[in-house]
C-alpha cells in the first residue's frame, strides 16, 4: 500500500531552493514527489489554502533530559513539545546523566528516540570527558556512532589549551563544535545579568563581557583551525558585533540566537520569578536590539530555543538556588514570527524558515530542512498571523517552566507531517 | 496614612506614604520603650517566629523584643537548629512553621530574594530581615527614623553611605528610602565595590571621602570586610582605610551637625575610628534603640494594627 498525501493549494516556502510559490505538494511513502503517478489519487488530501508549507523546522539545541533526569522531561515527551510547536527535527544536548560522552551512551540515546520520538532526534556529543573541560572524549567513536556535533554545552571549556586540540582533533572527522560561550572567572557566581537590575535586586551578576572573551577566543580559534564553531544562544550586543566582524573576514564561525534573548530584559527578574532564570541570563534592550540587528545582517544565522525543561520543585526555590533554563520548543515559532516578522519587520517569512530549516541542517549536515523532490517528507504547516495566548498547563512538556505564560502571540504550527505522517495538528493534537 | 500588606520584603516595593505610615507608627512606639512598664498587648495571641538562616545578634533580638513588647509569643530558629540542615527546602521549613500556626515570620536568608518568595507563598506575614544583598528594610526604616529625630527632616538632607556598597543589603533599603523621602545620597567606595551601575538609582558615586566632608549631614559607614571573596576588590583594610575611613582629622572636618551613623558591628579603627565612633555627632546607640521602635511598628502594621496618626515633625519633637 502506498501511502500518499496531497498538499492542495498552500503558500509553499523552501528557501533551500528559493521558492516561495502557490501550489501543491505531493508525499509518497515518506518522501517529497513531484508528481503522484498518473491515475493514482492521494490517499489523503488536505486543503490548505491561505496557509503555509514549509519545511518541517529544525532545531539544534534542546535538553530532553534523559537518559538521568526523565522527570523533567524524556525524549518522548520533549518531542511532543517538538512537534507541537511544528519542529520536526531536533539536536539533543549532551548534558544528561550520565553525559552522553561515550558512544554506548549515545546509542541509548539513538534507541530510546527510535521508539519513543514522534520527530527525528539527533545527539551531539561531549567534546571532554563528562562535559568537565578537560580529558577528550572519545571523539572518534563519538562520530562513528552518529553524533551530528560536538559540544560542553551548559559548561565551556575554560582551558584555551584543551578547547584548542579538541577543535583541531574534530576536524579530522568533520565534526563542528559548538560551544557555550562563558567565561567562569567573570560569569563566577553570577545568577542574572550584571546592570541596573542585579544592581538594584543584589543578586550576582553574570557580565556579558565574560560571553564576549569566549566569543573572541572561539573566532581566533576558528580562524587558526580553519574548523567551524558555531557560538550557541549568543545573549550580548558585543558578542553581535564581534561576530559580524569575524563573518566579514570569512571566519567560519556562527551564531544562534533563541527567542527569549530578543523578547525579555532583565527587568523581568524584579519579582524574583525563577522561569526568568536561564543562562546566559536575560540583558538589556540594547542587546536584544544588536541581536537583532545581528539576525536581520546575517551575522546570526541560526535560530534555536535552548529547550531546558525544569521541574516545578526544583525550580520553586530561592532565586540563586534554581536551576538555569526555561521551556521552549512550544512558544519559539510563534515568538520568532512575532517579533521578527509582526513588531521589528526585521525579516521576511521565508528568511525566517530558512534559519529554522536549511540553515542549521547545514551547518550539521543533515539530510532534513527542503522540500526538494526525493526529501523525507517532514513538513510544517503554519498560519504566521494565527493569534493565540500561551497557557503553561497546555504544554506537552513534563515540566511548565515558561516565562511566557500568558503571552499572545501571533503565529504558530497548525500541522506536523514527519516522513509523511501527521504527527500532531493544532485542533486534534497527538489524537487523530 | 495607609498600610495594607502583611508582608514587608523590600523597600522597594512602598510608596513614600506608607513609608512614613512606618515611621509614624514607630514613633507613637518608641514611647512604649521609655516607659517603666514597655509592654503593650497589640499582639497578644500572636506567634512570632525568628528564623534566622544567616547569623545575627543585633537584628534578632531587636526583633524579639520588638515582638515581645507587643506581647506576641517568640520562638527562634537558626539554621543548625532547622531541617534546613537535612536537606529540607526553605519553603517546607516555612510551611511547617505556618502549619504550627505561626502568625509573622521574621526571616533572614543568603539569598536575594528569599523574603518575597516565602510571601507569595504563605499566609504568614512574612518581615525581611536581610535577604543577601538585597534589602534589610527595618535597618533602612530605622536609619530614616534616626535621621527624622536629630534632623527633623529628610527632604534635602545630603547623606553619605560608605563602604561595600556592592555587597550592602543596608545600603540598598538606604538608598531605596532616602531616595524616595527627597534625601541627597551619595555612595562612596572603591570603584570595584562601587560599580557605575548604582547611577541609575538616583544617587551621586564618589571614590573618596575626602571629596563629601564638607558636604554632608550624615555620614553612614558600612562594615567593611575583607575577608577571601573581597580579596579582589580592593587590596586591604589598610588602604581602605586610608581612603575611605573616618579618621579623626577627617572628623573634624565635617560640619558639627553632621550625624555619624553605624549599622554595626563596628570595625573599630576600619572604617571608623574608635573615637569618632563615641564622639559628638555619632548617633549609632540611637539607631540601635530606635530599631526596636521601628520593628514594632512593622510587626504591628502587618499584623493588621491601625497606622498611628503623626506628622514627620511629630518624629523630631
Amino acid at each position: 500500500m502506498n501511502a500518499s498525501l496531497h498538499l492542495k493549494g498552500g503558500r509553499i516556502i523552501d528557501p533551500a531552493n528559493g521558492i516561495d510559490r502557490v501550489g501543491d505538494l505531493f508525499v509518497r511513502d515518506g518522501v517529497i514527489v513531484e508528481s503522484l503517478p498518473k491515475g493514482e489519487k492521494a490517499v489523503e488530501t488536505i486543503d490548505v489554502a491561505g496557509k503555509v508549507v514549509v519545511p518541517g523546522l529544525i532545531d539544534i539545541h534542546v535538553h530532553f533530559r534523559e537518559p538521568g533526569q526523565s522527570h523533567k522531561e524524556t525524549i518522548a515527551t520533549g518531542a511532543r513539545c517538538a512537534a507541537a510547536g511544528g519542529f520536526t527535527t531536533v539536536v539533543c544536548m549532551p548534558n544528561t546523566s550520565p553525559v552522553a560522552d561515550s558512544p554506548a551512551t549515545i546509542a541509548w540515546i539513538q534507541e530510546r528516540a527510535a521508539s519513543t520520538a514522534c520527530v527525528n532526534v539527533f545527539c551531539s556529543g561531549a567534546i571532554t570527558k563528562g562535559i568537565a573541560g578537560e580529558e577528550m572524549a572519545p571523539i572518534g567513536a563519538l562520530a562513528a556512532a552518529g553524533v551530528v556535533a560536538l559540544t560542553d554545552d551548559g559548561r565551556c571549556i575554560q582551558n584555551h589549551g584543551v578547547m584548542r586540540r579538541a577543535v583541531e582533533y574534530a576536524r579530522q572527522f568533520g565534526l563542528p563544535i559548538m560551544d557555550h560561550c562563558q567565561e567562569a572567572t567573570l560569569s563566577a557566581d553570577g545568577v542574572m545579568n550584571e546592570g541596573e537590575w542585579s544592581t538594584r535586586l543584589g543578586l550576582p551578576g553574570w557580565p556579558a563581557l565574560a560571553e564576549d572573551l569566549i566569543v573572541a577566543r572561539n573566532i581566533l580559534l576558528a580562524e587558526e583551525t580553519g574548523h567551524p564553531i558555531h557560538c550557541q544562544h549568543i545573549s550580548s550586543a558585543r558578542s553581535v558585533r564581534l561576530l559580524r566582524e569575524a563573518r566579514r573576514r570569512g571566519v567560519p564561525i556562527t551564531a544562534e540566537a533563541c527567542p527569549h534573548h530578543i523578547a525579555l530584559t532583565d527587568s523581568e527578574l524584579k519579582t524574583f520569578d525563577t522561569n526568568f532564570k536561564m543562562n546566559p541570563p536575560l540583558r538589556t534592550q540594547a542587546d536584544i536590539d544588536e541581536i537583532i540587528a545581528g539576525i536581520s545582517d546575517g551575522t546570526i544565522t541560526i535560530l534555536a530555543s535552548d529547550h531546558a525543561p525544569h521541574a516545578a520543585f526544583e525550580k520553586e526555590v530561592e532565586f540563586d538556588q534554581a536551576p538555569f533554563g526555561i521551556l521552549g520548543l512550544e512558544t519559539e515559532l510563534a515568538l520568532f514570527l512575532e517579533i521578527l516578522l509582526h513588531q521589528r519587520k526585521a525579516l521576511t517569512l521565508p528568511q525566517i524558515i530558512e534559519m529554522l530549516t536549511i540553515n542549521p541542517a547545514k551547518l550539521l549536515r543533515l539530510d532534513r530542512g527542503t522540500l526538494s523532490v526525493g526529501a523525507s517528507a517532514d513538513i510544517t504547516i503554519l498560519d504566521p498571523d494565527h493569534a493565540w495566548t500561551v497557557d503553561k498547563n497546555a504544554t506537552a512538556s513534563l515540566s511548565r517552566n515558561t516565562p511566557f505564560h500568558g503571552h499572545s502571540l501571533r503565529g504558530r504550527a497548525l500541522m506536523t507531517i514527519v516522513a509523511g505522517k501527521t504527527i500532531w495538528d493544532l485542533e486534534n493534537g497527538f489524537g487523530k | 496614612m495607609t498600610w495594607q500588606h502583611k508582608d514587608l520584603c523590600a523597600l522597594a516595593d512602598h510608596t513614600p506614604d506608607e513609608l512614613l505610615t512606618i515611621l509614624n507608627t514607630a514613633k507613637a512606639f518608641k514611647g512604649v520603650g521609655e516607659r517603666n512598664l514597655k509592654k503593650v498587648p497589640a499582639l497578644r495571641g500572636k506567634t512570632l517566629v525568628n528564623f534566622f538562616i544567616e547569623p545575627s545578634t543585633r537584628t534578632r533580638i531587636s526583633f524579639e523584643l520588638a515582638a515581645m513588647r507587643l506581647s506576641a509569643d517568640v520562638v527562634n530558629i537558626s539554621a543548625s537548629a532547622s531541617s534546613l540542615e537535612k536537606g529540607e527546602t526553605l519553603l517546607d521549613t516555612a510551611r511547617n512553621l505556618e502549619a504550627l500556626r505561626a502568625d509573622l515570620i521574621v526571616i533572614r536568608h543568603k539569598s536575594a530574594g528569599s523574603a518575597r518568595f516565602l510571601a507569595e507563598r504563605l499566609d504568614a506575614s512574612v518581615i525581611n530581615a536581610g535577604d543577601g544583598a538585597h534589602e534589610h528594610p527595618t535597618q533602612g526604616l530605622l536609619d530614616a527614623f534616626t535621621i527624622l529625630e536629630k534632623l527633623g527632616r529628610i527632604e534635602g538632607v545630603r547623606v553619605a553611605i560608605v563602604g561595600d556598597i556592592l555587597f550592602s543589603r543596608v545600603a540598598r533599603s538606604n538608598i531605596q528610602l532616602l531616595t524616595k523621602l527627597g534625601a541627597e545620597v551619595t555612595l562612596v567606595g572603591p570603584s570595584t565595590l562601587v560599580p557605575a551601575t548604582f547611577s541609575s538609582l538616583g544617587v551621586r558615586i564618589a571614590h573618596s571621602i575626602d571629596e563629601v566632608l564638607d558636604r554632608v549631614d550624615v555620614i553612614n559607614l558600612l562594615r567593611i570586610q575583607h575577608e577571601r571573596q573581597r580579596k579582589e576588590y580592593f587590596p586591604s583594610l589598610g588602604e581602605y582605610t586610608a581612603r575611605f575611613g573616618l579618621t579623626k582629622k577627617r572628623a573634624g572636618m565635617i560640619n558639627p551637625e553632621c550625624l555619624i551613623m553605624h549599622p554595626g558591628p563596628m570595625n573599630r579603627g576600619v572604617e571608623i575610628d574608635s573615637d569618632v565612633a563615641d564622639g559628638r555627632g555619632s548617633v549609632i546607640l540611637d539607631q540601635v534603640t530606635n530599631g526596636l521602635a521601628v520593628r514594632m511598628a512593622v510587626l504591628y502594621l502587618c499584623s493588621g494594627g491601625a497606622p498611628f496618626a503623626a506628622t514627620s515633625s511629630e518624629i523630631s519633637s
